[in-house]
């Protein structure tokens, strides 16, 4: 590999303090190789009963207005127009026109997520608004490009006004077990990013096993990601509960360890209210309510909004409306 | 106020519909009890509410429940071929199904124990079981017991109340399927499901006789296991009394199988995986109280991880939610009954005395009703009480090991030898220590589960005979 990127080290953040275990191809091995193994069998049960609460009324409430602001509107598609985005940016602040104003408003999302070439159309749109700017980087969704293209990517998103990087790892490396190499991507992509957040995207249904996902889930960490994020939404299956779980854990292991705090995402294949309370509960029980934040967790997903729209409405007047009466983006 | 507060969530109770009184259920009819018979109350344990007045039957009540087993035992049901039978059980076994929701809520509402697990665990398994036997009925002679073992006749049964319709299904499923009829005593402070039972015994038109329910306290039980019209006698419970029913049946022909207490090691080594052994823990000690015979209720952990261990464990822990067993959210529901709960009480005040350390999570628990926090014993060892009797509670007693050798030693340091479990990502470890355990169950890398094919059953004073499986039917035929 043709590099020119100097070996660098994450400047602070949870890999400055164990920065012993990144300082050798071999120690992060050791480490990575150390941590305790996944049982699938019984992270699978302990996802299934997390997904046994039942939610209702108030709880129910609270969870959709959550749900809301952590959404990641994404539009990832080759045929994205800059009017496909500015109507999601439109989406985005106001996404149940009909519940604006009144006591209980409709909360904005989190981010919108768009390719780096619709970065500024988003920023223009989102100017003022209080909602993030994620920009796809890295050469989504394959990462199969070299260093420097990968750089120039992320900074050719972060100038046009990105505020957050979501970047995929070089799963071939991971894979051929260059845990360092891995390690070395992210960090370089975390320095291009400067001031913007990095989700470090695993893509978890490539990786096969979950000590895998518990692996990588480290590696984003001690890089410097601010974020951890399971799946591109390009590669089945994407984001699942034990998966989740499986992330939720390495966050709350690296903050009993180092006070550092990292957000999760899944993204990919949530689609209903039912399924992200169901997230939410294992975020609540497994990490606690600090992570109850869209600073530290997020959902990425297209179709999630609506259909918590709908429950929302579903809640306020005691019917169902139809798909008519929530906007299509 | 948490800041995600799950808003209550309770099942409904109107989908049962429990009588003011009962009576016993003999030859397919419910009847009065006897002139010598008295009556008693079945509460609900998470408010003391009264639910219904129980017959007691006496030695009048049990004659004619025998009676009527052995009529049937010999006119209808020993001599129908295997596959009528099977008919009748895999009827049972839809009923039961389709009448879950229902079961459950009554369970829960009789017992204490949370719905999630009626509903998840209980039910399925006592249908599960039910199908499973139906489906050996006519393929006894491929079972390994000779080519046509034949039933022993009449079967008495006493069940515990811990799983109250899953211990019955374990006794009557394979009892039925072998050609036997039942005389079966449910513990008294849990009967509601059992007779309930009844009910489904007369929708899916069993011959009267096959099944007889007869409800009572130790009294009915000594009069049952005792009577001589009765050719088996299968028990679970408390070692106690299994001591006492081998005594009063020696030197009769009565066959008996024994599923009784235990004080099981659930070991974890440093390799485990650490997460999933916090869920296998927990799964082992609180699972339905700790009311179960196979409880991990000694947590053995290897010294070199024990404090991080403990730790997620108590963080784990302090997500338990503890209260009203109807509440579709409740981990861990009421204490059975008041009787218990002392027991309890008593050597957990025990423990304190003899110097380990409890903790428990903060927890409210309700005014009314019989209830328990979770709560671990650290610095416990093999020479405490609380390291050698059958606490049957949500109590854990955690010691050290250093050395395989030494966990071994110590999980076989007991009088019981009914379960344990392994925990570490290394297979090679896994078959070695299974061997070694002298434990009827041993579960690797996940705790309390049950399965209908696979056989129960203990070593030592755990008892004898197995339930369960195609092992389970040697109980019930003579071969």
């Amino acid at each position: 590999m043709t590099t020119t990127v100097t070996r660098a080290r994450p400047a602070s953040g949870p890999g400055g303090e164990l920065s012993e275990v990144t300082r050798s191809d071999a120690a992060l091995r050791t480490f990575l190789h150390g941590l305790p193994g996944v049982d699938a069998v019984g992270v699978e049960a302990r996802a299934a009963m997390l997904g046994t609460r039942s939610i209702k009324t108030t709880a129910k409430a609270f969870a959709i207005d959550l749900a809301i602001r952590m959404v990641d509107l994404t539009t990832l598609e080759g045929a994205d127009t800059h009017g496909k985005v500015r109507a999601l940016c439109a989406k985005a602040q106001r996404p149940d026109a009909a519940s604006v104003t009144g006591d209980t408003p409709c909360p904005p999302v989190a981010a919108v997520c768009v390719y780096p070439s619709m970065v500024a159309t988003a920023v223009e749109e989102l100017r003022g608004s209080g909602i993030h700017v994620a920009s796809v980087a890295t050469a989504f969704p394959s990462g199969q490009a070299p260093l420097p293209v990968k750089i120039a990517d992320t900074e050719a998103a972060v100038a046009d006004g990105a505020d957050e990087i979501d970047m995929v790892i070089n799963r071939g490396a991971f894979l051929a077990g260059r845990y360092l190499e891995v390690f070395e991507e992210i960090v370089a992509v975390k320095q291009a990013c400067g001031s913007a957040h990095l989700k470090v995207i695993l893509e978890t249904g490539e990786l096969g096993t979950y000590d895998n996902v518990r692996r990588a889930s480290w590696i984003g960490m001690l890089a410097g990601g601010d974020f951890i994020k399971t799946s591109t939404g390009k590669v089945q299956p994407a984001a699942t509960p034990p998966v989740t779980l499986v992330m939720l854990e390495a966050v709350r292991d690296l903050a009993d360890a180092t006070g550092h705090l990292i957000g999760v995402k899944p993204a990919g294949g949530i689609r209903t209210s039912k399924d992200a309370i169901k997230y939410l509960v294992m975020v609540n029980e497994t990490c606690g309510e600090r992570w109850l934040d869209p600073d530290l967790f997020r959902f990425g997903a297209s179709t999630l909004l609506n259909d918590l729209l709908m429950q929302r409405q579903k809640l306020a007047t005691g019917r169902y409306a139809g798909p008519d009466y929530v906007t299509l983006d | 106020m948490p800041l995600f507060d799950y808003a209550p969530a309770p099942e409904s109770r109107a989908i049962v519909d429990i009588r003011a009184s009962y009576g016993l259920f003999i030859n397919g009819e419910f009847v009065e009890p006897g002139g010598d018979a008295g009556r008693f109350k079945t509460i609900n344990p998470a408010s003391e509410e009264v639910l219904a007045e129980i017959a007691e039957a006496g030695p009048s009540d049990v004659d004619r429940a025998v009676a009527a087993a052995r009529h049937a035992y010999e006119t209808v049901w020993g001599r129908m071929p295997g596959a009528a039978r099977a008919k009748y059980l895999f009827r049972i076994a839809r009923i039961i199904q389709e009448r879950a929701r229902e079961l459950a809520v009554l369970e829960s509402i009789d017992n204490g124990k949370p719905i999630r697990e009626s509903r998840d665990v209980d039910i399925p398994l006592v249908a599960a079981h039910f199908f499973y036997y139906a489906g050996w009925a006519d393929k006894l002679g491929h079972a390994g017991f000779g080519e046509k073992p034949r039933p022993i006749g009449v079967a008495g049964q006493v069940i515990p109340w811990n799983f109250p319709l899953l211990m019955l299904a374990w006794k009557i499923a394979p009892a039925l399927a072998c050609g036997n009829t039942v005389v079966l005593k449910p513990a008294e402070t849990t009967p509601l499901s059992a007779l309930a039972f009844a009910e489904i015994c007369r929708q899916a038109e069993l011959p009267p006789g096959v099944v007889n329910i007869i409800t009572g306290a130790g009294g009915t039980g000594k009069a049952l296991v005792e009577h001589p019209g009765v050719d088996k006698v299968a028990f679970t419970g408390s070692t106690e009394v299994g001591r006492a029913i081998a005594k009063s049946v020696a030197g009769s022909a009565k066959r008996v199988t024994l599923e009784l207490g235990g004080k099981a090691a659930n070991i974890v080594f440093d390799d485990a995986p650490i997460d999933q052994a916090v869920e296998g823990i927990v799964n082992g000690i609180f699972f339905n109280q700790g009311h179960v015979c196979c409880a991990g209720s000694r947590l053995l952990v290897q010294e070199s991880i024990a404090d991080h261990l403990l730790d997620s464990l108590k963080r784990r822990m302090a997500r338990l939610r503890v209260g009203d067993p109807l509440d579709k959210n409740t981990d861990i529901g009421a204490i059975n009954s008041a009787a218990q709960l002392a027991r309890i009480r008593e050597l957990s005040q025990v423990g304190a005395e003899e110097g380990a350390e409890a903790w428990s999570p903060p927890c409210e628990l309700p005014s009314r009703g019989f209830w328990f926090a979770p709560t671990i014993f650290t610095g416990v060892s093999q020479a405490h009480r609380i390291a050698r009797e059958e606490i049957f509670g949500p109590v854990l007693s955690v010691l050290t090991f250093r050395t395989p050798a030494e966990a071994v030693e110590k999980a076989n340091n007991t009088p019981y030898g009914l379960s344990a479990g392994v925990w570490t990502e290394k297979g090679s470890r896994i078959l070695a220590i299974a061997d070694k355990l002298r434990a009827g169950v041993v579960w690797a890398n996940t705790f309390n589960k049950f399965d209908p094919a696979s056989p129960f059953g203990g070593y030592k004073e755990s008892g004898y005979g197995r339930e369960g499986g195609r092992h389970g039917l040697e109980a019930y035929l003579a071969h």
